[in-house]
């Protein structure tokens, strides 16, 4: 892009702006991961992510809250997800927390084992692991912590 | 054949071709509409030889993979065959560290996977 001023101020780049943060509480009903994902998908693009990683969070997110609304909170309406972002142009930080009992990360059982390979449920820990940098549980289980860094 | 509302089914000699309407296969409420029809592909419409082309499919998540694995169960139950093509490489990377490209007949595109039936 040219370094013309006018153009800098009318489209300024990914480093010019602060980071994109939100902080939000989504129903326990289907579908409402959209409330997040959709203005996440935006900021990603804005602060310059290449649409490999706009993917991969994009599927992190996804799972993260889809597990928090239907196995966390069961689908209760009296129970809320809490949802934390940050965006920046090298960091995009996620953290999904659910009103449930919590599980253990550990006991999800291998889902590329051969006698799981069929099974048609239980890949979206195992996406999340493998699409983001970093990724931690707290110690109930019921707030999960993502990062991907750029690069 | 039955109106659909998530995929478009066409026929290529005896090949079925399954394209999809969505850009986006996550919507939970689009992916239980998405696998009913799918399934009536197979079990009201009895087709043999099913071919999905992702063509213009930019993003699933796994409750859809979910319904391509039992997809593909019924397919080989009903004696069919099912393959797949024109996947993107990032949904192909889903398939890959999932290992269900060991289950799914994955092919680069269609003339190529029609050609394999």
């Amino acid at each position: 892009m040219a370094h013309d001023p006018s153009v800098r101020v009318a489209n300024p780049s990914p480093d010019d702006i602060g980071p994109w943060r939100l902080a939000v509480h989504l129903p326990s009903e289907r579908g409402a991961s959209r409330i997040v994902t959709e203005s996440l998908l935006e900021q990603l693009g804005i602060h310059g992510w290449e649409t490999a990683d706009v993917f991969s969070i994009h599927l992190a997110a996804e799972e993260a809250i889809v597990n928090a609304i239907v196995h966390g909170n069961k689908l209760d309406p009296q129970k809320q997800v809490y949802v934390e972002c940050l965006v920046s142009p090298e960091l995009v930080r996620l953290e999904i927390t659910d009103e449930g009992t919590g599980f253990d990360p550990a006991q999800v059982p291998d889902c590329t084992s051969d006698e799981r390979l069929e099974v048609p449920s239980g890949r979206g820990v195992m996406l999340m692991r493998t699409f983001m940098t970093r990724i931690e549980y707290n110690e109930k289980g019921n707030r999960v912590l993502m990062e991907k860094r750029k690069g | 054949m039955p109106t659909h509302q998530r995929i478009d089914v066409s026929k290529v000699g005896d090949v079925t071709v399954v394209r999809f309407n969505d850009r986006k296969i996550l919507d939970e409420a689009k992916i239980i509409e998405f696998g009913a029809e799918l399934f009536s592909v197979v079990e009201l419409d009895n087709r043999k030889s099913i071919l999905l082309n992702f063509d213009g499919v930019e993003f699933l998540s796994s409750a859809a993979l979910g319904k391509l694995i039992t997809l593909d169960r019924k397919v080989k139950s009903h004696k069919g065959r099912l393959k797949m093509s024109n996947i993107r490489r990032e949904i192909y990377d889903v398939f890959l560290v999932t290992k269900l490209n060991k289950v799914f007949d994955i092919h680069d595109g269609e003339a190529e996977a029609i050609s394999a039936f």
